[in-house]
């Protein structure tokens, strides 16, 4: 993986989506965009499609808490056919936590995205399932917002004492 | 043992709580309620070389129905602490519970929304363990302190707790 291979990446998303990407950086070879929200089902379907990103390796989100826009979608993206690497990040408000689901072009999206909703409260649309899955039915709020009171617990059963 | 010998065609007497109790102490039948790595320690301290077999307890029963000893090992979080309870109430008089390591004995380091701050919030423990893992060796002292606590126990007071 060279650098001036990535950069070439970042080079065709800029030119491809010059209004919705709105900054990328690189670190080592390790290329980011961060885009525009509403962009993300065509940015992500255009990696897939043109650019040969054929493994989605992780999809979760950052709480920025009390900065606005609160909440950060993070994407990893690996074309396993060209060893290139991908990270897409959008930023997603607090009033309404939500972006477009990318299951339906990576299966693997599925859990992650509901991971990202059981403990961030955030909504994916197009989901075809999506519900808590870790936390157990009953559990009220997502636990790894900031705002998540650090004692809280919500017990299934009566503790003793 | 040789006395016969001395012995022949004879009888003892004894307490009646010494005589169960002795037969409780060296037949532990124990029940591995096993949740994280405090398992690979168990198996271990189970395992040949530190012989557990000399206290009698060598004999894992994976039904509650047909255990003495309930032997927690590792984190149990409120999502899976009705199924601890369970296990535990399916368990016949007489029991005892061992918390083995700190997250069963206290949650450990685990100290967030998850994780059940010691298995006791849950079930009555007999015997606690630290150690992240414990050393087979204070496995083995838990074990004879079991012991040692079962043969003071009277079949009397013996009750559903």
């Amino acid at each position: 993986m060279t650098t001036a291979a990535n950069s070439y990446l970042l080079e065709t998303l800029k030119d491809k989506f010059p209004a919705e990407v709105l900054a990328t950086h690189a670190f080592r070879g390790d290329e980011t965009a961060v885009i525009q929200k509403d962009s993300l089902a065509a940015v992500a379907a255009f990696l897939k499609g043109d650019l040969g990103f054929d493994f989605l390796m992780d999809l979760t989100a950052v709480d920025h808490s009390p900065r606005e826009p609160r909440f950060e979608l993070v994407c990893h993206f690996y074309s396993s056919k060209h060893n290139y690497r991908l990270r897409l990040k959008c930023a997603l408000d607090s009033e309404n936590p939500a972006a477009a689901s990318l299951t339906p072009l990576w299966a693997g999206a599925n859990w992650f995205e509901r991971e990202a909703y059981d403990m961030f409260g955030i909504k994916f649309e197009g989901h075809p399932d999506l519900r808590r899955i870790l936390m157990y039915d009953g559990f009220e709020g997502h636990p790894l917002r900031k705002d998540y009171p650090l004692k809280k617990r919500q017990p299934r059963i009566p503790h003793r004492d | 043992m040789g006395l016969e010998t001395l012995f022949g065609h004879s009888y003892l007497t004894t307490r009646l709580d010494e005589a169960v109790n002795w037969g409780r102490k060296y037949s532990f039948f124990q029940y591995p309620f096993v949740t994280a790595c405090c398992g690979m320690e168990f198996m271990s301290a189970w395992a040949s070389t530190y012989d557990i077999a000399r206290f009698g307890a060598e004999y894992p029963r994976f039904s509650p129905r047909q255990a003495d000893v309930l032997f927690v090992v590792g984190t149990v979080n409120e999502k899976l602490a009705p199924v601890l309870k369970r296990v535990y109430d399916q368990m016949c008089e007489p029991k005892w519970v061992v918390a083995f390591g700190v997250c069963a004995t206290s949650g450990g380091f685990y100290d967030n929304y998850a994780t059940v701050q010691g298995i006791d919030k849950i079930i009555p423990v007999d015997i606690y363990i630290p150690g992240c893992p414990p050393r087979p060796e204070a496995v083995l002292d838990a074990l004879i302190k079991l012991q040692e606590k079962v043969s003071k126990e009277s079949v009397l007071d013996r009750k559903y707790r």
